[in-house]
């Protein structure tokens, strides 16, 4: 299965995954009416110092101990992409609690999301790897650990 | 074809499900509970009355979850003996069920302490369980003065919930701070504060001695007049009809790491059960929910013949009151590191090289990479957790040791 990968070597620092992710998420079809003078609460975040960055977002792990532990049962696995039912969240934040890369993180109302690929929104494929100007984040297919 | 049976219809129970289910899509599914209930995520319960989730929204899995795996459910019936020779199970109706393999997942029940009067008090409940919840909902008004017995998880998360539904909630606990399971004594502090100006009232060191109707005779010579009492004071495992069928039973029911019991055929999952807590290296009862359901999944493995250890099991919690979260895991013991933020503080236990347990109070990003390093024993001398003590991230980690957690499939 396809999934998002990040080179730390080729990552500026620039934080557009982050506003492309949150535009994708935004259901809006205006990026400045969508993102101006808003806090922005994507699904992607760039880590580091001023001398190394990345891009976090969700490894859809193979066998997800944030589904195991979801108080909610909110969050479920279909065709590989793991879910979350926001309808079903309370905000609990157990899956941050238990992700072992820190790639989860509550939206706006304190409730979960996360990256669910940008399958089912507007954009259809992942928008951080579309807009990344430096093809830092990529989104492919890798067998085994590289 | 085999006959599973599971008593109990928790997360355990759904754990145990769809683990029987990797390794065996065919034989029949028995599920025996006395609650009448589609299973639901139990710790919703509190909001629920908060409003915060409905009835159908706390549903664990979906409306078609038995028939989809081939569940067939006889709930509101109690299983009341295990004959572990015949191989069945006697519910109270008198019907006899037969199994190939057995999983208890039968919980835990309210601890209630002898309390002098408590006959006489008409308006008590437990919170346990989602009936708890509705009969709570039922008798609350907005004149209710609330007595909440125990300020642990369950009796402040209740606070919680019905805080804007009441007229006073006054929370009393032996102990001498809250959350005393989960906080040492300055944590604790910090919460209590929040508590306390968002409208608790607490006595601490202190407890209700005896009851005479609405009115609460405290250790202290205090008295507490309420309307509505709720009895937290602590949970004892469902270890019964293990134990009476002959199986080892501690304060939970004694299981290995492939949720064996030491019945032939009788597995148990769950908080009635006793496993291996790897943070501090002795068995324990760890009644939460994420153990739940992996120890039951994992047991299903094991029942349909597959090969399913559940070994690295740790204490954590994540839980938030009136906006202020949350998290703590593994045990409090070594050096202690320390650093105060904004919302709070992150306190870290370390011992042997090794982060053992931690407290984060406030701002908890990224929390998840810490309880990856006391469950996975990560040594600390390949992280730097000086970093994170302001900033939790995966920064911690050598650049070698990013590119293989974030290079590949994982």
């Amino acid at each position: 299965m396809k999934r998002v990968y990040v080179n730390e070597e080729w990552c500026l620092g620039c934080h557009l995954c982050e506003y492309n992710c949150a535009f994708a998420n935004s259901g809006m079809k205006d990026m400045s009416f969508a993102l101006k003078d808003k806090k922005i609460y994507p699904r992607i975040h760039v880590e580091g110092s001023d001398k190394i960055t990345f891009a976090v977002s969700c490894r859809h792990c193979e066998d997800p101990i944030c589904i195991k532990s979801c108080i909610a049962g909110a969050i479920s696995k279909q065709d590989g992409v793991v879910k979350i039912d926001r309808n079903k969240c309370v905000g609990c934040l157990t899956c941050v609690l238990v992700c072992p890369y820190g790639a989860l993180m509550p939206g706006e109302n304190g409730l979960m999301q996360k990256c669910e690929l940008c399958l089912e929104n507007t954009c259809g494929t992942p928008a951080c790897v579309t807009g990344c100007p430096n093809k830092a984040i990529v989104y492919e297919e890798r067998s085994d650990e590289q | 074809m085999k006959n599973y049976v599971i008593i109990g219809n928790g997360t355990a129970a759904a754990g145990v499900i769809e683990g029987i289910r990797t390794a065996d899509r065919d034989s029949k599914i028995t599920v025996i509970s006395d609650e009448h209930h589609h299973v639901y995520g139990r710790p919703l319960i509190s909001y629920y009355l908060e409003g915060k989730t409905d009835l159908s929204r706390m549903k664990y899995r979906p409306d078609d979850f038995y028939t989809k795996n081939g569940c067939e459910t006889l709930l509101g019936k109690k299983a009341v003996s295990v004959d572990a020779d015949k191989k069945t199970v006697t519910l109270e109706t008198g019907e006899v069920i037969t199994y190939d393999a057995l999983c208890v997942a039968t919980g835990s029940r309210p601890f209630v302490p002898p309390m002098e009067g408590l006959d006489s008090v008409t308006e008590k409940f437990g919170f346990m369980k989602l009936d708890d919840a509705l009969s709570i909902e039922k008798a609350l008004t907005k004149d209710s003065r609330v007595l909440i017995v125990g300020a642990g998880l369950i009796g402040l998360k209740c606070a919680e919930g019905i805080k804007e539904k009441v007229r006073s909630i006054t929370v009393c606990d032996l102990a001498d701070r809250v959350l005393s399971s989960i906080l040492d004594n300055d944590c604790a502090a910090i919460v209590q504060k929040h508590l306390e100006e968002n409208g608790i009232t607490f006595l601490l060191s202190d407890t209700a001695s005896s009851f005479t109707d609405n009115e609460a005779k405290m250790k202290s010579g205090k008295t507490v007049s309420f309307d509505i009492l709720i009895l937290a004071v602590g949970v004892r495992a469902n270890t019964e009809l293990v134990k009476n069928a002959g199986g080892a039973v501690n304060r939970g029911i004694v299981v290995n790491e492939k949720l064996e019991t030491s019945i032939p055929g009788v597995y148990a999952a769950g908080d009635c059960t006793e496993g291996f807590d790897s943070s501090i290296g002795a068995n324990r009862v760890l009644a939460i929910l994420p153990n739940a359901y992996m120890q039951g999944y994992a047991a299903g493995i094991n029942m349909a013949g597959g090969k399913k250890e559940h070994a690295n099991a740790i204490p954590m919690n994540s839980i938030g009151f009136f906006g202020l979260h949350m998290m703590t895991a593994g045990s409090y013991e070594g050096e202690i590191i320390e650093e105060k933020t904004d919302a709070g503080i992150r306190r870290y236990f370390i011992k042997d090289n090794l982060l053992k347990g931690f407290i984060i109070i406030g701002d908890t990003t990224r929390t998840g990479i810490l309880t990856s390093l006391i469950r996975d024993k990560v040594p600390l001398d390949t992280v730097d957790i000086n970093e994170a003590k302001t900033d939790v991230s995966n920064m911690i980690f050598s650049k070698e040791a990013r590119r293989k957690k974030f290079g590949g499939v994982v």
